[in-house]
């Protein structure tokens, strides 16, 4: 809401010296939060200047340009830019007389634009300034010509100063309104709040002595179907003006208050209904009297009914909308914009001023429904006071008289069906029991009834009815807030309460920081992708086989390419190793721990028919509801690429590749306390020979490799592009709660190596877990140190060499008791994968 | 021993003279060897020397046995003497010689970092778990239940308009991705026992397009109170000590009234630090207030017996004032050179 400083003065004393942020500051206060501040961009000289001659001169483009002679200064005064009292003007309009009064821009304005004013050469003149129009200034759309006094109502002294003459040295303020204060979309609500903060002098410019028993006008509400049991329409006045002059001028000080509350001037009837709109916050609707046909009727629309709006759009309405209707059918949409057929124009002569109230559910649904957010459907959402509603249509009635010449007419018609606004028991004692502060009857009664409210006093508290602009105020908690923000919310102690001994962080949770710190440590660099990716993507890398992989897709995604809700970590890494590549960073090892959406096929999500939000649902409603969410569990993934270890002195570059990624796997076990396994798999967008899947416990948890060559070439990334991807809560669910131990041995260890020779395609891991395996309990270690293939071994064989370290409880080891084990071990390997002795 | 020399005074010191005059002359442990074995070996002129005491006559041994015996125990320990000063002077060669760059030395560790989010999103958990509260969570894709009608956004109500909702397609399955954290407020109070203190980090969504000051992916956090007695007194009195503990003693804390359906009292937070960038000043920081009575009811709670309040702040909004960040898409886009100023500290 945009609210100019003279408009605001009006109806509250702003205290000396106020300047546009002092307001603010008053209004911040009280919970209208500033946005920023308008000012007509117009700086001097400004001066009203009289036409004394002028001389007429066609020219060659068809123009009649007239040369002029302008008094801007009393006779032998310095102008106000310093020039003589007459000045030279070039004028391409021709609405003016000698002896017109004018607006003269000088050389050194600058009118909106920015447009800078200086003398130049045109015409074969110098044009020692300009002779303004409506629309230079700011004022309007009109440009038929130049501005006169004598059109505007106005005479002033010639070289009087005319930016404080046409109001256009005053400033708006914008403040952010909340949904809860409808009634601050109006200068009468800020107003009123301004007072409440600084306590300066309030005049409620909706109190006004009213004609009453007005008829003549017949209106009629018929709501067949109101939406959640509400009437749409509990109010509706009208009055009748006659014999206006649609053509005549807005006043100025109109216009531009009109321009700096963000509504521009169109024609003098219009700008009288968005004034008083501004002004009362009720919105005003006017029609051509004459092309109505008959009686009003307020009905909901029928099926198939179509209207054009003002805004020449055809509008096919819905039963819910909320209509106007004469003997011609539908004339407007209630409380959100008007009809054509009906509409205010050059030729109307009688005016019918409609103010009305509305249902606030109604009118949303169908601003919303024909995306058209109206003033007037902003304001009626939030709730307009039902009782202004004559008040508001007798100050258009009184504008139009004044400033369109109009007759105010007798006829009208007062319709009010709107009830008692309830009362609200307030127990004594609830607002400190709320606020922490011991507020003082009279506090609590001053700050009720000073926005309005009627207070009685009643046993054990107040009965506090609200006033009509305040539908907001239901419930005791609201009368609460609102002594709260009168009184002060300075007035709150700071009290730190005690809460009861928590338990700490959980085991997900302390894990989830854990791996995060342990990637860190081991290199990789962590981010946060938007999990918004392309179907491609999801099908690509949401599961490793070539079954569908079921996704969550957004309704309304920023980017219709990317509508779909990761399934896998993974295209969001390779967005921003692109992206970081992009930038020159060639080594990369990029982590990402976050919620991936993955439905279950054949399972609809959602709930049709939401549950209240009044009351706790049952048990087994909210059990439905969360049935009904689809699963987001949280993985980590881990992203490789360009050298894991960068060329140095004496240290040759290491490139990524696979063996880094497990090595992040390696740490995420680490992290969690479980043993990741690693054995051969497969994933269709991973290099079908670097593959690995990973397990806990036999349990897939995810994957790891090197992404196909072409994937990486797709997105313009190196051939080897390592990447590991891990569900971690699946992994956290095998994790132990408490680590498990044994104890350690110190007899003397015994150290052997093993070589076996091997079919190439036998895993070496599965080799190394039949030694294991076969070697028993007196093997402490075992590590694979040398997979070696060549001379000596034949063709598609190989040649592992394991390093074993075996130690015994309760003695030292004999050379023989270990070469026993490590046969042992090797037997076992024979048996399962023919490996045989290396001699 | 054909050519015998006789034990006598001048021979024994001239076999001795030698042997020091040699030993002086050695420089490495090269010479001291060659010394040792001209000088101190089995063919040396002082063991010839000893060689004949076996040959002396009787009365003669003693006085002859100790000329000798002195005189190899003087070489000995002029060796041994020699010796020690020779390997220090040689180890230290060594150890020169063995002068490396340190400011040229291979690494064969990447540094990593952390991002400063999450790390700052532990840091806010940790000072409300010091304080006893408790780290709630809930999913991202949301029911428009707990996103708004339990948290008193009635359908119609504009202020559910006003939130820029990401919805799931089909829109009348009614899920959304959350807006807020505000739903695991009432996942806490379906879920645990009263009295509830919890903080709700995560990840949230809106429809806004990405620019230095909005995103539509992310982060907040919102505490939760209800029990017994509590008033907005404890809101202020929670957020003062948050305040502190996060910013120092110095940070001061104003409550400024707004509207927020899930809460009546409803206030703006705004959050004063001398230290700020551009100069002491306030700082919008979230919004809180106490719980509205039907968020309450909605979750099952009779609002004349308890009462709450909650908070909410957004992080990266945090994250710029605190680390003086000017555009959030620094934050978001995931140029690891952001998250490296950080390393491991936020």
């Amino acid at each position: 809401m945009r609210v100019p400083l003279s408009w605001l003065a009006e109806y509250v004393d702003l205290p000396e010296g106020s300047t546009p942020e002092s307001v603010q500051e008053a209004l911040v206060r009280v919970g209208l939060e500033e946005e920023d501040v308008h000012r007509v961009d117009v700086t001097g000289p400004l001066v009203v200047g009289q036409v004394l001659s002028f001389d007429e001169e066609p020219q060659k483009n068809g123009k009649v340009i007239r040369w002029c002679q302008v008094q801007v200064a009393p006779e032998g005064a310095t102008a106000a830019d310093g020039g003589d009292a007459v000045h030279g003007i070039v004028c391409g309009a021709h609405n003016f007389a000698p002896g017109d009064k004018v607006i003269v821009t000088l050389p050194g304005a600058v009118l909106p634009g920015p447009f800078p004013i200086a003398a130049r050469k045109t015409y074969g003149h110098i044009s020692d300034g300009m002779i303004a129009s409506a629309r230079e200034l700011g004022l309007g759309d009109d440009h038929d010509g130049i501005l006169t006094l004598g059109s505007l109502g106005l005479d002033a002294e010639v070289g009087t100063d005319a930016i404080a003459l046409l109001g256009l040295d005053d400033t708006a303020i914008e403040i952010n309104v909340t949904p809860d204060r409808g009634y601050a979309f109006s200068i009468r609500g800020v107003a009123r709040e301004f007072s409440h903060s600084t306590g300066a002098a309030f005049r409620d410019p909706a109190i006004r002595d009213v004609p009453s028993g007005l008829s003549g006008v017949d209106v009629r509400v018929d709501d067949a179907a109101p939406i959640r049991g509400r009437i749409g329409c509990s109010v509706f006045t009208t009055r009748v003006v006659r014999d206006v002059d649609a053509n005549a001028p807005t006043p100025t000080w109109m216009a531009s208050r009109l321009r700096l509350a963000g509504i521009r001037s169109l024609s003098i009837l219009v700008d009288i209904t968005n004034y008083v709109m501004l002004e009362l916050g009720q919105p005003i609707h006017g029609y051509d009297l004459d092309a109505l046909a008959g009686g009003i009727v307020v009905r909901r629309a029928r099926d198939g009914e179509t209207l054009t709006t003002l805004d020449d759009a055809t509008r096919t309405l819905n039963p819910e909308d909320l209509l106007i209707t004469d003997d011609s059918g539908p004339i407007g949409l209630a409380g959100v914009m008007g009809g054509d057929t009906t509409e205010m124009g050059e030729s109307t002569a009688n005016v019918l001023v409609e103010a009305a109230n509305f249902d606030p559910v109604s009118i949303a649904r169908t601003a919303r429904r024909h995306k058209l957010p109206s003033e007037a459907s902003k304001r009626f959402e939030r709730g307009v006071d039902p009782a202004i509603a004559a008040a508001a249509a007798d100050r258009v009635v009184e504008l139009m008289v004044r400033f369109a010449g109009g007759t105010a007419d007798d006829r009208g018609s007062q319709l009010d069906t709107s009830t008692e606004v309830p009362s609200i028991p307030l127990p004594s004692g609830f607002s400190s029991s709320l606020i922490g502060v011991d507020y003082t009857d009279a506090e609590e009664r001053s700050a009720l009834e000073e926005i309005g409210c009627r207070v009685e006093s009643s046993t054990g508290g107040l009965t506090v009815t609200p006033p009509t602009w305040r539908p907001d105020l239901t419930d005791k908690a609201d009368l609460v807030e609102e002594i709260a923000r009168i009184v002060g919310f300075d007035r709150i102690p700071s009290i730190l309460p005690v809460a009861p001994p928590g338990r700490g962080l959980t085991r997900a949770q302390r894990a989830r920081r854990a791996v995060a710190d342990a990637l860190a440590s081991a290199g990789s660099t962590e981010v946060l992708a938007y999990p918004f990716v392309a179907a491609e993507s999801n099908a690509l890398f949401g599961s490793p086989s070539d079954e569908p992989v079921p996704a969550v897709t957004l309704a309304n995604a920023l980017d219709a390419r990317a509508a779909q809700l990761r399934t896998s970590l993974l295209p969001g890494l390779i967005d921003i190793a692109h992206r970081n590549l992009s930038r020159g960073i060639t080594d990369q090892a990029l982590s990402e721990m976050g919620l991936v959406f993955r439905p279950e096929p054949g399972t609809v999500y959602g709930t049709i028919e939401l549950p209240s939000g009044t009351q706790r649902p049952s048990d087994e409603t909210i059990a439905s509801l969360d049935a009904g969410i689809p699963p987001q569990p949280r993985h980590v993934a881990v992203l490789a690429l360009g050298n894991a270890i960068a060329k140095q002195p004496g240290q040759p570059a290491v490139p990524a590749g696979i063996g880094d990624v497990l090595a992040s796997v390696a740490q995420i076990g680490l992290a969690v306390g479980v043993h990741i396994d690693v054995v051969q798999g497969a994933h269709k967008a991973l290099h079908p020979g670097r593959t690995a899947e990973l397990r806990v416990n036999g349990t897939p948890v995810g994957f790891a490799g090197e992404l196909l060559p072409d994937i990486a070439d797709e997105h313009d990334l190196p051939r080897v592009v390592a990447v590991a991807e891990i569900d971690l809560d699946t992994v956290l669910s095998a994790a132990p709660e408490v680590v498990a131990t044994h104890s350690i041995l110190t007899q003397p260890a015994a150290t052997q190596d093993l070589s076996l020779i091997v079919s190439e395609f036998v895993a070496a891991g599965d080799v190394l877990d039949a030694v294991r395996e076969g070697a028993g309990d007196l093997l402490e270690e075992i590590r694979l140190v040398d997979d070696y293939r060549g001379s000596g071994v034949g063709d598609s064989e190989k040649s592992l060499t394991f390093a074993l370290r075996f130690r015994a409880p309760d003695r030292t080891l004999t050379a023989a008791e270990a070469s026993e084990a490590k046969l042992a071990g090797a037997a076992r390997a024979g048996e399962l994968f023919g490996a045989a002795i290396r001699d | 021993m054909s050519d015998a020399i006789p034990i006598t005074e001048e021979a024994v010191n001239a076999a001795v003279d030698a042997a020091l005059t040699a030993l002086d002359a050695a420089e490495s442990s090269a010479d001291l060897k060659a010394v040792r074995s001209e000088h101190m070996g089995e063919s040396s002129a002082l063991a010839r020397l000893n060689g004949q005491l076996r040959n002396v006559p009787k009365d003669q041994k003693a006085a002859l046995g100790k000329l000798v015996g002195q005189a190899r125990g003087r070489v000995n320990a002029q060796f041994a003497a020699r010796q020690q000063e020779i390997t220090v002077v040689e180890k230290a060669a060594q150890l020169k010689a063995e002068t490396i760059d340190v400011t040229a030395q291979a690494s064969r560790y990447t540094p990593g970092a952390r991002h400063p989010l999450t790390m700052l999103q532990d840091r806010v958990s940790d000072i409300f778990v010091g304080m006893g509260w408790e780290i709630a969570e809930g999913p991202e894709v949301e029911s428009e239940w707990y996103n708004f009608d339990a948290l008193n956004f009635d359908a119609d109500h504009p202020a559910r308009a006003m939130q820029d909702t990401f919805f799931v397609d089909p829109v009348d399955a009614h899920l959304v991705l959350r807006t807020h954290t505000s739903p695991v407020q009432i996942r806490s109070l379906l879920e645990r026992d009263l009295p509830v203190y919890v903080l709700a980090p995560g990840r949230t969504y809106r429809t806004d397009e990405i620019d230095a000051t909005h995103t539509p992916v992310f982060s907040q956090f919102e505490g939760l109170a209800v029990d017994k007695n509590l008033t907005m007194a404890h809101l202020r009195g929670t957020l003062e000590h948050f305040a502190r503990t996060m910013f120092g003693p110095e940070a001061q804390i104003r409550l400024r009234p707004s509207y927020f359906p899930f809460t009546e009292p409803s206030a703006e937070l705004d959050l004063w630090h001398p230290t700020f960038t551009g100069g002491a000043r306030w700082i919008e920081w979230g919004g809180c207030g106490m719980v509205n009575p039907n968020v309450l009811r909605a979750a099952g709670i009779d609002p004349d017996e308890y009462s709450g309040f909650a908070f909410g702040m957004g992080i990266e909004r945090t994250l710029m004032f605190r680390n003086d960040i000017h555009d959030m898409r620094e934050i978001v886009e995931g140029d690891i050179r952001f998250s490296q100023q950080f390393g491991m500290v936020v």
